[in-house]
């Protein structure tokens, strides 16, 4: 009897393990696929000129010219939005912390952030597109960029406040016990205590922000020039990707792929740089 | 002076949520300059009594207190009272030692600088004076820029004292400042409180009773939120004159 109690327990416990290492499988899969994918069918169509030069006339047709109008754009829509955002996101998540942490307000707070996140994109890009029209505004970078930043807030909020909330109050209560204020103690402690958290929120949502088409697809709008200013229309990556792959012309939908990789090694490059600095500062955290 | 009064606790009641009364009302005077020991089971209250000395039981969501607490005669629950230059006169050990994510010299500046009291060359000697007081100085002087955090436990702790006694507190709170530390570690913090009582009033919660009788000029023993025998320390070590104290030291609880 107890032999085969035994017995059961450490085949339940395979069947388990054998599970989630299929999930985990599955995943890396997926992941190593789709790098293959974009590897395979863009590196061929990958060049200097790509990267280098806006789309000649006939680029769509598989003729000359790249995608630097949609590389600059995206950098401009994504970074200036993902500032935006943590101009927005760190006081609010800060403000959750330092003053109203349990109370009522703060769970009102923390819902909208996640109803928020939850909104859909393109009801993001619809919203904007209608404000702008209210306003007599175009498809322009500023527009995108706002768009762009509403979509992001909830995200990098979200996230630094599950980060803030993994700051032991004693640490607080170090900074306060020597006579510092709540607001010195959330700038000065607090803030540094959670740097690698704000530089990974940050990522997340820029990450998410460069990667979005249908935001903005009608407030950012597309163009083959690099904007001169805050009110020119601006290509993106996404769009570029899509545009590209919606051609007939199998040239033309390599160079889709190869602006995928772009957009990966974008994303992978800010990635790996604020993973860098993220570790130097883990170093004087409380674990 | 040996005697004075350094703060007295009038009718002090204290609740927590639910109207739950963690301290049941206390009348203490703790004597200037001398160590007080603060004992008694856990649940007891010592550590809400200790927390009513720098304000931080306000920083417990929906606590209260009805009473008054006086240092130097003067109540710190006073509306016009500035709660940053109360705790700014009150030094703090906690249980566990937590360190500012910054350099082992930026967490002894960290009050200096928010106090705006030094500056450049006097901010370095401060550091150091500090440092050289709380017995540390010779193990950290070479790497005064690395992380806080890559301290043993013990250490930290003597930085927490550092940095504590770097704002110039008049009196030093401990909350079982040793029960996470090492026994040599633990050691080194008690000579260093009992150094400092020439200079500060000391006011150390310890749940260990050998503790309390190598550090405790005066002595406090609590039970149940109420103050039930205070004095000092030979005469309630000796001549506990209350029935519970006498359970209490001979280890019934």
């Amino acid at each position: 009897m107890k032999h085969w109690r035994f017995k059961r327990r450490h085949i339940s416990e395979a069947i388990v393990k054998f599970f989630m290492l299929l999930s985990f499988l599955l995943v890396a899969a997926s992941l190593i696929s789709i790098l293959w994918t974009i590897l395979s069918k863009g590196l061929p169509a990958l060049s200097w000129e790509m990267v280098s030069q806006t789309p000649k006339g006939g680029y769509y047709l598989g003729k000359e010219g790249g995608i630097l109008n949609a590389i600059v754009g995206s950098l401009l829509l994504a970074g200036g939005a993902t500032l935006i955002a943590l101009v927005i996101s760190l006081p609010i998540a800060l403000f959750l912390e330092t003053y109203v942490m349990k109370t009522r307000w703060a769970r009102y707070v923390r819902l909208t952030m996640d109803i928020l996140w939850g909104i859909p994109s393109i009801v993001y890009g619809a919203f904007g597109f209608t404000l702008m029209l209210s306003l007599g505004m175009r498809a322009s970078l500023l527009g995108g960029i706002i768009v762009l930043a509403l979509l992001e807030i909830p995200i990098m909020t979200r996230a630094m406040d599950e980060v803030i909330r993994l700051v032991p109050e004693e640490l607080s209560h170090a900074s306060l016990a020597l006579g510092a204020s709540k607001l010195e103690t959330a700038l000065k402690v607090t803030i540094r205590q959670m740097m690698p958290g704000i530089i990974t929120a940050t990522l997340l949502a820029f990450g998410r922000g460069i990667g979005d088409a249908a935001s903005v697809l009608f407030t950012a709008g597309y163009t083959d020039r690099i904007p001169t200013s805050l009110s020119s229309p601006t290509a993106s990556l996404p769009l570029a990707i899509y545009f590209q792959l919606g051609t007939p012309y199998p040239e033309v939908q390599q160079r889709a792929y190869a602006s995928a990789l772009i957009l990966t090694l974008i994303v992978l490059a800010v990635s790996l740089g604020s993973r860098l600095i993220s570790a130097r500062l883990s170093k004087y955290i409380n674990k | 002076m040996m005697n004075d009064t350094h703060i007295e606790i009038r009718n002090l009641n204290a609740y927590y949520e639910r109207n739950q009364q963690a301290l049941i009302n206390v009348n203490l005077k703790i004597p200037h300059r001398q160590i007080t020991v603060i004992m008694g089971p856990s649940g007891c209250g010592k550590t809400t009594l200790l927390k009513t000395f720098n304000r931080f039981l306000e920083l417990t969501d929906g606590a209260r207190i009805t009473g008054e607490v006086l240092i130097d005669g003067e109540n710190i629950y006073d509306p016009d009272k500035d709660v940053t230059e109360i705790r700014k006169k009150t030094g703090l050990l906690a249980q566990r030692p937590y360190m500012l994510p910054m350099s082992i010299y930026e967490n002894v500046a960290y009050g200096l600088r928010i106090h705006g009291a030094k500056h450049g060359k006097e901010l370095d000697q401060a550091v150091q004076h500090y440092l050289e007081i709380a017995g540390l100085w010779d193990e950290v002087k070479d790497r005064l820029n690395s992380p806080a955090t890559s301290l043993s436990i013990g250490q930290q702790q003597r930085v927490c004292l550092a940095r504590g006694l770097a704002v110039e507190p008049e009196i030093l709170l401990g909350d079982e400042p040793t029960s996470a530390l090492d026994p040599i570690s633990a050691a080194n913090i008690e000579a260093r409180l009992l150094d400092l009582k020439e200079d500060y009033t000391i006011v150390v919660v310890t749940h260990t009773l050998r503790q309390a009788k190598r550090l405790g000029d005066y002595a406090i023993f609590m039970y149940l939120g109420e103050v039930v025998e205070a004095g000092p320390a030979k005469e309630v070590f000796e001549h506990p004159k209350e029935e519970r104290t006498i359970g209490y030291l001979s280890g019934q609880f």
